[in-house]
């Protein structure tokens, strides 16, 4: 992208992440992504509703793989998802300071943010269930046991806007979820998609099984409404939900979330100031879990 | 271990001989149906035919069958291999009850059958118990279940103190419990040790009162098989309508079902008397010793297959005697057992059971997992002591509408 | 079967069943009855702003109870400010002096249980059989187990010193009147929050009878409020705009409804709705056991139970003897006056519910179900119904599907542990499940594979203030119920 290159770049197609794979949007169409001052970055595939149902059938079929597979392994995979990221650190830095209009080094430094937000979560796949579980000493014969499983397929609306929220903000709403063995489904940040689709090229090569995670990229009024409804979507993070009033606004989300009694994230009452630099607590990690209390007679 | 070979020659007879093919035989009266109820299973097979019921128990039936072999079905698929009958098993005759006469042809049949039953499960088994001694049995119900529970005990005294003098006072006692009131039920047997059968066969001459006595070396049964089918053949002889016998309890923990399945055969042979008829068996397992609930429901199909008319707790010489749970457990496979093959066996709880509310208790047990069938002497005991004086203190409180107490009933 | 109809000579015995005397507790342990009843707002009972007046009754012989007010919008706005105004000293209050006011109510609880349990009978048409076994001692359970809270929030993993919401409107169901009111009043007020809550039109006394204990225990006015009233009330209540924190156990489109009405706004919402639960049992499973848990899984309260087992999955290889036993053990329960001891099976709560049972079971005849009862006779007035067995039910029928909430059981079967799975996830519905097999594996492998907030291994419907209750998909979301109980009503 350097004007001063003697050679001529060979620039990417940028493509949906569905399924473990990189399809066209099925509409064939796209969008232009932008710089803050209008430049012309990437054509980014205008994903549509039915590129979204795609997404969710791939989500869907990848939960009982990735829910059944062991706690420990996830981790793994999500360490992977780091060690690949550290080697494209700079393409991701770039793509940020472009996305977000902000200097190379505050750009860096949130992709290393990003990074060690991988570590932090591939550390608590193993750990949710003793922070999340209980043996429950009820007053009878029983043993009973409380223990968290994964809600299933969760559609998210990654964060829109704020410092940030390109990569950083997109990683710790994606990460805690898969993290604790659900699948999502992501209507990436609709003006700044480039580091959510260059994130389904790195989570490929990182032995996260196919449709774990699907990345769309498009107009949020048209994925983020297909999500909420959709009857084989379990929970909906509405994070990145701020249009004021349409039919992607959270609140019109929420109520058609409540169809099917979807479990919902709420986005902040100031989204534009969620500040993702912070460390994160265990809140989003817990938020797409059920608890599962088994009780077994105790007898000779 | 004993054999046929080493047994003393007048105690023969009571062994079954190895070569006899229908080597282990036992008496149901004809007019029970059990032989034809076998013989319809062996000559059919279990899914076929009519039911027909009979039982042991203590005292004739005549009711007409209900479902007889209905389930029998089930079970062929459950315990397949084992009950369905081959040419050889029908040919082995009678052997066992109710047509699973090839069950008990090896200790590994033996083993598979009772492994295969239905496991217990300890908690929900208690559960159910506990929630049927939650029962209310009020004024009429009350009233009658006094009286019932009256005419099933059997009064015990099993000291080493006891005399002649003191068996026969029990035996008034349960002639006529209540002096004060005639209109009060005999009890159904007096339960004495060997030596005090003639005693209270004597006492109880006319009365229709049963003499019951425990044998087999009761109530450890550590003796050797001639020593107990000597110690029943005794008090047969003295004249004891029903006999008491303990199993091998050590035998059956170390898994030699078979061992212990002869024993109640041969004590079963050992009931004889020389006119054809036979004192009734009740056969003893001291569940407190088995420990485990999947162990008394095995020891209670052993002891049906085996010929028991009765199936009975304990001894009421360990810590632990009959409990809700276990007599609703063995309740449970003596329904199974008639359901299956037709025949009715009876269950006797003893020890422990000391007031009028725990034998409301078994009674209501009895009641909601046999029904009507089994509302009788014939076909459930009360094996105690102490419970007779409190049943009839309640008795005199319905009769009077004033609490009574041990003043007013007789000390025996 | 009949019971009460015999007079003192006849018989005892009948049907072939040794027949139990009356054994009836007595209506007049329930406590004055009040002929109208107003709301419990600010400590103090007061009439209604409105003149509408609804009618409870007694369900076992449609008897009028009382009367008692159609709360207004202006009610709940009283009964809401009252809460507000009481929260900020309850929430300042020390957690060691909170614990100590859900102590004493756990205590006097504990000392009325024989009043409130005749009373939850009368009026709910529940056995007193378990109102006083099972109702009531969980009732007083459950305030201790939250009393114990209150000052050990710090330890709960919700963070140092977890913020209360604020003001609760709770609505709750008729099928467990007060404990269903302690699920909710317990975790709430432990950690700081006050309360509006709203009773079920058709089971409002003991609630109102609840009132009175808050009272005894000196419990500040506002903390617990009680508005009475029909799903008009309930509407007013969670979408009240100075409401933090609702909470709802009732049907799923109702659930469904509050769900949409709250989208939007910053309170927080936790839902116990439908069930419609297998009963799972495998060819090597304890039967006597299994059928006692059959029993107790969609009998027990009359099968008004959200985690009712309704559906009963039988490996093809034992249905006949499962059924046969099944049969067997229904023919012995006891249907008929709810305050006599021995009774297993009282009334329908409602004639409303009494005609839902009726439809769904027709329906469930007409998609060619085989129905079976056992021969029971059935009290004269009241609201009652048959245990009931429909077999050869598939799938795609009615009663396999929808929630009956009745005594009605619809039984499948099954080949294969992965077919069991599949039939028993084939449901909106994620409350609870039951396992029933003699292999522990097998067991730990179902658990896994079910999609429902509970599996009950060889037992069901067991209950207890330790142990997290709440369902997966359209059955809710929130824990009711141990630590996890413990964030519906935190700030987290």
């Amino acid at each position: 992208m350097s004007e001063t290159s003697t050679r001529l770049d060979v620039l990417k197609t940028y493509k949906l992440y569905v399924g473990g794979k990189f399809p066209r949007s099925e509409s064939g169409r796209v969008y232009e992504v932008t710089d803050s001052k209008g430049q012309w970055l990437a054509n980014a595939p205008l994903g549509t509703r039915k590129d979204t149902r795609d997404a969710v059938l791939a989500a869907r079929a990848a939960v009982k793989g990735w829910s059944g597979t062991t706690a420990y392994n996830r981790g793994q995979v999500l360490y992977r998802v780091a060690e690949m990221l550290q080697g494209r650190r700079e393409q991701f830095a770039a793509e940020v300071a472009v996305s977000e209009n902000i200097g190379a080094k505050k750009a860096a430094a949130l992709v290393d943010a990003a990074i060690d937000r991988w570590v932090w979560y591939a550390g608590w796949t193993d750990k949710v269930a003793q922070i999340a579980g209980n043996g429950n000493p009820v007053a009878g014969p029983f043993f009973n046991l409380s223990v968290p499983e994964p809600t299933g397929v969760v559609g998210i609306v990654a964060p829109q806007a704020g410092y940030g929220h390109s990569f950083l903000g997109l990683v710790s709403v994606i990460a805690p979820a898969v993290a604790t063995g659900n699948t999502v489904v992501v209507a990436a940040a609709a003006d700044a998609p480039l580091p959510a689709l260059s994130l389904g090229e790195v989570l490929a090569t990182s032995d996260l099984p196919g449709g774990v995670v699907n990345i769309i990229s498009g107009r949020t009024a048209d994925i983020a409404p297909t999500l909420a409804s959709h009857q084989d979507v379990n929970a909906v993070d509405l994070t990145g939900a701020i249009a004021a009033d349409g039919p992607g606004a959270a609140a019109e989300l929420e109520a058609s979330a409540a169809d099917t009694l979807k479990r919902v994230v709420r986005p902040e009452v100031d989204p534009f100031a969620q500040d993702w630099t912070v460390a994160p607590g265990t809140d989003r990690l817990l938020s797409f879990l059920e608890t599962k209390t088994v009780w077994h007679p105790i007898g000779i | 271990m004993t054999t046929y070979q080493t047994l003393p020659a007048e105690l023969r007879p009571l062994l079954p001989s190895p070569e006899d093919p229908a080597r282990v035989t036992h008496e149901v009266p004809e007019t029970h149906g059990g032989a034809e109820a076998r013989e319809a299973w062996s000559r059919a097979g279990p899914a076929s035919g009519p039911g027909r019921r009979t039982g042991r128990g203590l005292g004739p039936v005549s009711k007409a069958g209900r479902k007889g072999l209905a389930l029998a079905d089930d079970y062929a698929r459950r315990y397949a291999g084992l009950v369905t009958m081959s040419t050889v098993a029908a040919q082995a005759s009678s052997a066992a009850g109710g047509g699973l006469s090839d069950v008990a042809s090896s200790e590994a049949s033996l083993r598979r059958f009772l492994h295969g039953l239905p496991g217990v499960d300890a908690v929900g088994l208690e559960a159910r118990a506990a929630t049927l001694g939650t029962r209310s049995i009020k004024t009429t119900a009350k009233a009658y279940a006094i009286d019932l529970a009256i005419s099933m005990i059997d009064l015990t005294t099993l000291e080493g103190a006891d005399t002649v003098g003191k068996v026969r006072a029990l035996c008034t006692k349960g002639r006529n419990p209540d002096p004060t009131d005639p209109t009060t039920p005999r009890v159904a047997a007096i339960c004495v040790y060997p030596d005090m059968v003639a005693t209270a066969k004597a006492a109880l001459n006319g009365t229709g009162i049963q003499v019951a006595s425990v044998a087999t070396a009761f109530p450890a049964g550590r003796a050797s098989l001639p020593v107990k089918l000597a110690d029943t053949a005794d008090a047969v002889a003295a004249g004891a309508d029903e006999i008491d016998m303990v199993i091998d309890r050590g035998a059956f923990l170390s898994g030699h079902y078979l061992s212990v399945f002869e024993e109640i055969t041969a004590v079963k042979e050992a009931c004889k008397r020389p006119d054809g008829t036979a004192a009734h068996l009740k056969v003893i397992f001291e569940t407190g010793e088995l420990q485990t609930y999947d162990n008394v429901r095995r020891a209670s199909w052993l002891a049906m297959l085996a010929g028991a008319d009765f199936i009975k707790t304990s001894t009421g010489k360990v810590a632990v005697n009959a409990t809700p749970p276990v007599t609703l457990l063995m309740l449970e496979a003596v329904r199974d057992f008639k359901e299956q093959t037709g025949v009715q066996v009876g269950v006797k709880p003893a020890g422990g059971i000391k007031t009028t509310k725990d034998a409301m208790k078994y009674l209501v047990m009895v009641n909601e997992t046999l029904g009507d069938d089994w509302l009788s002497p014939h076909w459930f005991r009360f094996g105690a002591s102490s419970l007779l004086n409190d049943l009839l203190m309640q008795r005199q409180k319905l009769t009077t509408g004033r609490y009574s107490g041990p003043d007013y009933v007789t000390v025996d | 079967m009949a019971k009460n109809t015999k007079k003192a000579e006849e018989p005892v015995r009948k049907n072939g069943l040794f027949e139990y005397a009356p054994a009836p507790e007595s209506p007049a342990a329930a406590g004055d009855i009040a002929t109208s009843y107003g709301h419990f707002i600010g400590g103090e009972f007061v009439d209604s702003s409105g003149s509408e007046a609804l009618k409870t009754v007694n369900p076992a012989t449609e008897q009028v109870l009382a009367e008692f007010a159609q709360g207004t919008e202006e009610d709940v706005d009283r009964a809401v400010a009252a809460a507000r105004k009481a929260f900020t000293d309850w929430s300042a209050l020390p957690g060691s002096e909170r614990a100590k006011y859900l102590f004493r109510i756990a205590r006097i609880i504990q000392e009325r249980s024989r009043e409130l349990a005749v009373l939850e009978s009368i009026d709910n048409g529940k056995p007193i059989r378990e109102t006083r076994d099972v109702d009531l001692p969980l009732v007083a359970a459950h305030f201790f187990y939250y009393a114990g809270w209150a000052d050990k929030l710090d330890f709960a993993g919700y963070g140092s010193n977890p913020r209360p919401l604020g003001v609760a409107g709770q609505v709750i169901p008729w099928n467990f009147p007060l404990l269903m009111l302690a699920w909710k009043i317990a975790p709430a007020l432990a950690t700081g929050n006050t309360v509006v809550l709203k009773p079920a039109e058709t089971t409002p006394l003991t609630a109102l009878r609840f009132a009175e204990i808050c009272r005894q225990a000196g419990l500040p006015k506002g903390v617990v409020n009680i508005v009475t009233g029909d799903g008009r009330t309930g509407a007013a209540l969670t979408s009240h705009p100075d409401v933090n924190k609702v909470a709802f156990t009732g049907s799923t489109p109702v659930g469904r409804a509050i769900a949409k009405q709250l989208a939007g706004t910053r309170k927080k919402l936790s839902l116990e709705l439908g069930g419609k639960a297998a009963n799972i049992v495998f060819d090597d499973a304890p039967i006597d056991q299994a059928v006692e848990g059959i029993v107790n899984g969609i009998f027990f309260n009359q099968g008004h139970v959200c985690c009712a087992g309704s559906r009963l999955l039988v490996q093809e290889s034992v249905q006949d003897e499962v059924l046969d036993a099944l049969k067997r053990r229904m023919d012995s329960l006891r249907v008929g006056d709810p305050l006599d001891k021995n009774t297993d099976i009282g009334a329908i709560n409602s004639a409303a519910q009494l005609a839902r049972i009726t439809e769904l079971t027709a329906a469930g005849e007409a998609e060619g179900a085989e129905r079976w009862s056992p021969a029971c006779e059935l009290p004269g007035a009241g609201f009652w119904f048959r245990p009931t067995l429909f077999t050869g039910v598939s799938q795609a029928h009615r009663i396999a599907r929808e929630e009956i909430f009745g005594p009605v059981l619809s039984v499948l079967t099954f080949r294969t542990p992965t077919e069991a799975v599949e039939k028993a996830n084939n449901t909106p519905y994620g409350l609870s499940a039951g396992v029933w097999t003699e292999k522990g594996s097998r067991i730990l492998w179902m658990a896994n594979q079910l999609k429902a907030g509970v599996v009950w291994a060889n037992t069901f419907n067991k209950f207890d203030p330790t142990s997290p209750f709440g369902g997966y998909k359209e059955s809710g979301y929130g824990r009711e119920g141990g630590r996890h109980g413990l964030e519906a009503y935190l700030d987290v």
